[in-house]
């Protein structure tokens, strides 16, 4: 525990709203967004990531990996990113902000649409 | 890579310990220039909003689109089994345009200047900097011309881009007596949405099984096996939808009869009731226009680092077009539209593109109404080998479940935002 605690620390050292991630984690970040939402925004049905406790998310990422979190899905995803990695998107997603994101609103296909 | 959890914690702490690398102080970035984005799909539309987002709305970007509305392929088997409307796929582009600033030029691409960097269209044309291409897959109707008029798709839709087709389909299995037959062919691999026919075949014996339980379903697949999720459709097809379903592997389309719905084979001769025949595919038509499609003459070769073609300078090809070991689905061609776009924006800021992506990939189907089943894997990049390689932990679901079907739902419900807002 002593380790996480000094990484939060650290993380929050660092946090600052006007800081932006390195194009391979802003970019790792975003393909979280298919089901977690844009920067961690979820409308719902998963967790929202954004301001995630940064020790939090590790801690979730240790266990998928381990097996001693339970998953469908998660672990796979998991288990493919290096440590340094998830430290990185726990702190990516820390930095954002909570949103009330919404899913757009729907339409009547139009008559004239091809295929 | 087998780290154990003190490791892991340890590895995190030096990492801490270090400082974390990425974090500098935001500066706008270098960026300026102008994009066109042909094609207004997941891909297309994902790396236009993220090339506008990325370089803080320096580079101005140009969305080439003939449709005024997205519909999502992603859940578009659901219409056919019942359980989704069409219209609760569809959306428009109003937000996706408004919040990004994105300029948007709804017509149809002609052809493609790329020495001179233009883009003509029906009316007008269009200079860039740089092109991206989402096109999508086109139908290799040359293998079977008597499919390729719109008569002929009314009888005999296909059905694999979503929106009036799906309909149609839908619409020919409700008139379809008790006691009928569903025929559907799947064309060789690569096409579009690998698990996609299967999931299909699922989705109308679920509708048939509650409403005309007397039919049977058909299945002619070009390839020697079911190519994705294999165990776990097998296991569907023949506990779930028992005695519902005839799958034959090594059946080749070579012919339609299409007033009739009766299709052949090398071997045979069947009749369908209604018949859903899904052509063999290939790079979306901007992308042969411009000479990209390289590989077998059916899809593009690209850098993995920028998506920008092999062949085209200045020319980036994202998406179902691409060819590469990947799954042709949505969360892919929103993955490498973001790589593409980030890459851009280094390339037009003069500075070096990732030289190590990675991005995941999740593809759920549904088996009924309320159950589905993954399969996921990270992809990293190979420096060795210039490709996007799958990373250790991917797979699929050990069995459907309601609990995946759920998730299958979020996953559409935030991949949309992303996509269109």
């Amino acid at each position: 525990m002593v380790f996480v605690g000094f990484f939060v620390l650290t993380a929050n050292a660092f946090a600052d709203e006007n800081a932006v991630a390195t194009p391979h984690i802003q970019t790792l970040a975003a393909s979280c967004a298919a089901c977690h939402g844009s920067q961690g925004n979820s409308v719902g049905g998963t967790s929202v990531l954004a301001g995630l406790d940064a020790s939090h998310f590790v801690l979730q990422m240790i266990a998928y990996r381990d097996g001693s979190r339970i998953a469908t899905v998660m672990h796979r995803h998991a288990k493919g990113l290096t440590v340094e990695e998830i430290n990185d998107l726990a702190v990516y997603f820390a930095q954002q902000k909570r949103i009330t994101a919404f899913i757009p609103p729907n339409q009547r296909l139009a008559k004239q649409h091809g295929d | 890579m087998a780290i154990d959890r003190r490791d892991f914690l340890k590895i995190a702490a030096s990492t801490a310990l270090v400082s974390f690398p990425f974090i500098s102080k935001a500066v706008a970035s270098q960026a300026r220039g102008h994009v066109v984005v042909i094609g207004g799909g997941y891909a297309g539309a994902t790396a236009a909003k993220y090339l506008r987002t990325w370089s803080n709305g320096g580079l101005d970007v140009i969305v080439v689109e003939p449709r005024s509305q997205f519909v999502s392929c992603p859940l578009s088997n659901l219409v056919l089994g019942g359980n989704k409307n069409i219209n609760d796929l569809t959306f428009g582009y109003d937000l996706l345009k408004s919040n990004h600033g994105i300029d948007w030029v709804n017509d149809e691409v002609v052809s493609i200047d790329a020495a001179s960097r233009v883009v003509k269209m029906q009316q007008g044309e269009l200079a860039y900097d740089r092109l991206v291409i989402a096109p999508g897959i086109d139908f290799m109707y040359e293998q079977l011309p008597m499919l390729q008029s719109p008569q002929a798709q009314e009888l005999v839709p296909h059905a694999w881009k979503a929106g009036k087709q799906t309909v149609n389909l839908r619409k020919q299995l409700e008139n379809m007596k008790d006691g009928g037959v569903f025929v559907m062919s799947i064309p060789k691999a690569p096409y579009r949405c690998p698990p996609g026919p299967y999931e299909r075949v699922c989705q109308v014996a679920f509708y048939l099984k509650n409403h005309k339980p007397n039919s049977k379903i058909i299945v002619l697949d070009a390839n020697a096996e079911i190519i994705s999720k294999k165990g776990l459709f097998t296991r569907v097809f023949n506990e779930m939808y028992a005695g519902m379903i005839d799958y034959r592997p090594n059946s080749s389309v070579v012919d339609v009869d299409v007033a009739a719905k009766v299709v052949k084979t090398e071997f045979e001769t069947v009749h369908a009731n209604v018949l859903n025949v899904i052509p063999p595919q290939r790079a979306g038509k901007i992308a042969q226009i411009v000479g990209a499609a390289n590989v077998d003459k059916r899809w593009c070769e690209v850098d993995f680092l920028t998506y920008e073609s092999k062949l085209v300078p200045k020319v980036h090809i994202i998406g179902d077009s691409v060819s590469a070991a990947l799954p042709k689905s949505a969360h892919m061609a929103t993955s490498q539209a973001r790589v593409c776009a980030n890459a851009i924006i280094a390339l037009m800021s003069e500075k070096t593109p990732d030289a190590s992506p990675v991005f995941a990939n999740t593809c759920y189907s549904y088996v009924s109404d309320k159950m589905a089943m993954h399969v996921a894997n990270v992809y990293r990049y190979d420096a060795t080998k210039k490709i996007m390689v799958p990373a250790d932990g991917g797979g699929v679901s050990e069995k459907p479940s309601e609990l995946e079907g759920n998730y299958a739902q979020a996953w559409a419900k935030n991949i949309w935002p992303d996509v269109l807002t």
